[in-house]
């Protein structure tokens, strides 16, 4: 059984996800090739042959592959599925934006946001935003399989697999015609060791940027977001943590005026540590806070951010 | 033109789904359902472009149990045309759900199928992209904004780290992202006029697909719980109690 895992990547370098993944597919085969889907990515290819028990790198290039085209990514993917017994992509938007057309163009039922591999054919994924783990069982012969990066360790480097070039694919119906892309010199989200989040509490954009983003910085932390203050425009939406948002889960998560709306908790609940600052006592938030500290934002930041000073941070 | 819009009946979103105790599924029985959130901001969008001139009728199309009846009527209360509810008992997987929608398709010929990214129940964020590669349409998922020009869709999509915008020809699939727009309620005489609007009734074997599940549910369970810790006097109590977790 041969499996290729298709890596996240922007062209530049290789995300942390496809580590993740790998070490999914380690369980399902010893056999693990992966695959690049870029344009100008042959550092991102060389990043990926450094993975231990990665067996080959694939690497496939054109201008629509180098913009994440879906259309052209399934095409690129199907044109070496043969070799295959199961695909497995990051559960990250670009992920699940082009998986469930390879899996439809080879009639086979995609399996969305796996969280642990039980055995070459069942696996286990959240549904109802995480409020349950459904374990499913997969008749067909070959697997289309998207991976929970947060679920699984990081593959670590020590590996020295050849790369190889092969055929790209271009979409003619589809075409590229920008991208905004929000720079920030933060760590990304969903791989950030400490998520410093705020709420519909912040009341305005200026508000939340005055005091969560200090914090943040002060703490070398990721900006999150709730739903509630994403959708209020306190916040952009690429911060959104949730289920309708992104999945983290960090060692420390500082939740701050977030009152833990069940699609919020969905997103954050796998952290090792989740701190809750809120002024209201019985905030749902507080249910899975390991450290909740009933205050007033407005007061309680400044002092965490003295005390963290005091502290030496 | 014409716009298909998919919307599915699940459980309110504020509701907490609970884990049945024989660990065959979620526990449905006497829970609100309402319409999908994501399908209602693929149903307001259609809605508008049609508003604007864009769109020439809006079809609401359903796969589910009898009662997904409802949930079309709520879709035509919104400014849908008409709909089609095609019967299943069983909870279908996203590929069958498309092959399904691909048959709708071939019949109703849209120019445009509007459809939300995922389905808050199965959260396989699956079906858009799966019609899309059966149908050999171009896709634009997860959308922020859709300008319609002749031929072709200007879709602004919500991707990791920022925004991207795309040009689709037309016909195509796109799915709603939350930013897209706000939902409208419903006005009163908009939900008496919706009750004379016209439903097709259809059952899954009308159209002759293969809706076989590929997946066995072998059981359902209730995650690792997550229990309450303590609370802290202060900001400075804080952070000694996260240096000596080892987690600052």
């Amino acid at each position: 059984m041969a499996v290729l895992v298709i890596a996240d990547n922007d062209n530049a370098h290789l995300r942390d996800g496809t580590n993740k993944t790998v070490t999914a597919a380690l369980k399902l085969s010893g056999d693990v090739d992966v695959l690049v889907l870029g344009k100008g990515a042959a550092a991102v290819a060389d990043a990926a042959a450094k993975i231990a028990g990665v067996r080959k790198v694939l690497l496939a290039e054109s201008d629509a592959l180098g913009h994440g085209i879906a259309e052209a990514q399934a095409e690129a993917a199907l044109a070496l599925a043969g070799d295959y017994d199961a695909i497995l992509v990051p559960a990250t938007a670009g992920g699940k934006n082009f998986a469930p057309r390879i899996a439809a163009k080879l009639d086979v039922a995609p399996i969305s946001d796996i969280v642990e591999v039980v055995s070459a054919d069942t696996f286990v994924r959240p549904i109802y935003a995480g409020n349950a783990l459904e374990t499913v069982q997969s008749s067909d012969a070959k697997k289309v399989i998207t991976v929970r990066p947060t679920a699984f360790a990081a593959a670590a480097d020590g590996g020295s697999a050849a790369v190889e070039t092969v055929s790209g694919a271009d979409a003619a119906k589809t075409r590229f015609v920008s991208e905004e892309m929000v720079k920030s010199d933060r760590p990304e989200l969903a791989a950030a060791k400490i998520v410093v989040s705020g709420g519909r509490a912040m009341g305005s954009a200026e508000e939340f940027q005055a005091v969560i983003e200090p914090l943040a910085d002060k703490l070398g932390a990721a900006v999150g977001a709730s739903r509630a203050a994403v959708d209020a425009g306190y916040a952009p939406n690429d911060y959104q943590v949730g289920q309708t948002g992104k999945v983290v889960a960090p060692q420390l998560y500082i939740a701050v005026g977030i009152s833990g709306a069940i699609q919020h908790l969905a997103g954050m609940k796998d952290s090792k540590v989740i701190v809750a600052i809120n002024k209201d006592a019985d905030a749902p938030i507080f249910q899975v806070a390991d450290y909740g500290l009933v205050a007033d934002y407005k007061s309680a930041v400044p002092e965490l951010m003295s005390a963290l000073t005091a502290a030496g941070k | 033109m014409k716009v298909l819009v998919p919307v599915k009946r699940v459980i309110d979103y504020n509701v907490k789904a609970r884990v049945k105790a024989d660990q065959t599924g979620v526990d449905l029985a006497n829970v609100k359902m309402s319409m999908n959130p994501f399908c209602e901001i693929a149903v307001e969008e259609a809605v508008r472009l049609k508003e604007k001139g864009a769109a020439t009728e809006v079809v609401i199309v359903s796969i589910g149990p009898a009662q997904a009846q409802e949930t079309i009527r709520t879709a035509l209360a919104m400014g849908g045309d008409r709909g089609i509810l095609i019967t299943s008992d069983a909870d279908l997987e996203p590929l069958a759900v498309a092959k399904l929608l691909k048959a709708v398709v071939a019949e109703e010929q849209p120019g445009l199928v509007l459809m939300g990214k995922q389905a808050i129940d199965g959260d396989n964020n699956a079906v858009g992209q799966m019609l899309s590669a059966l149908l050999d349409w171009p896709q634009a998922t997860y959308a922020s904004a859709i300008e319609l020009s002749g031929s072709s869709a200007k879709v602004t999509r919500e991707v990791d780290g920022g925004l991207q915008t795309l040009d689709v020809d037309l016909p195509a699939v796109v799915t709603a992202d939350l930013r897209l727009n706000e939902p409208r309620y419903a006005s009163l005489p908009n939900i008496m006029k919706a009750k004379k609007k016209e439903i097709a009734q259809k059952t899954v074997a009308d159209y002759g697909v293969d809706v076989a599940p590929r997946l066995t549910v072998v059981k359902v369970t209730e995650p690792p719980k997550r229990s309450a810790g303590i609370k802290v006097e202060s900001a400075a109590d804080l952070v000694s109690k996260l240096t000596t977790a080892g987690v600052l």
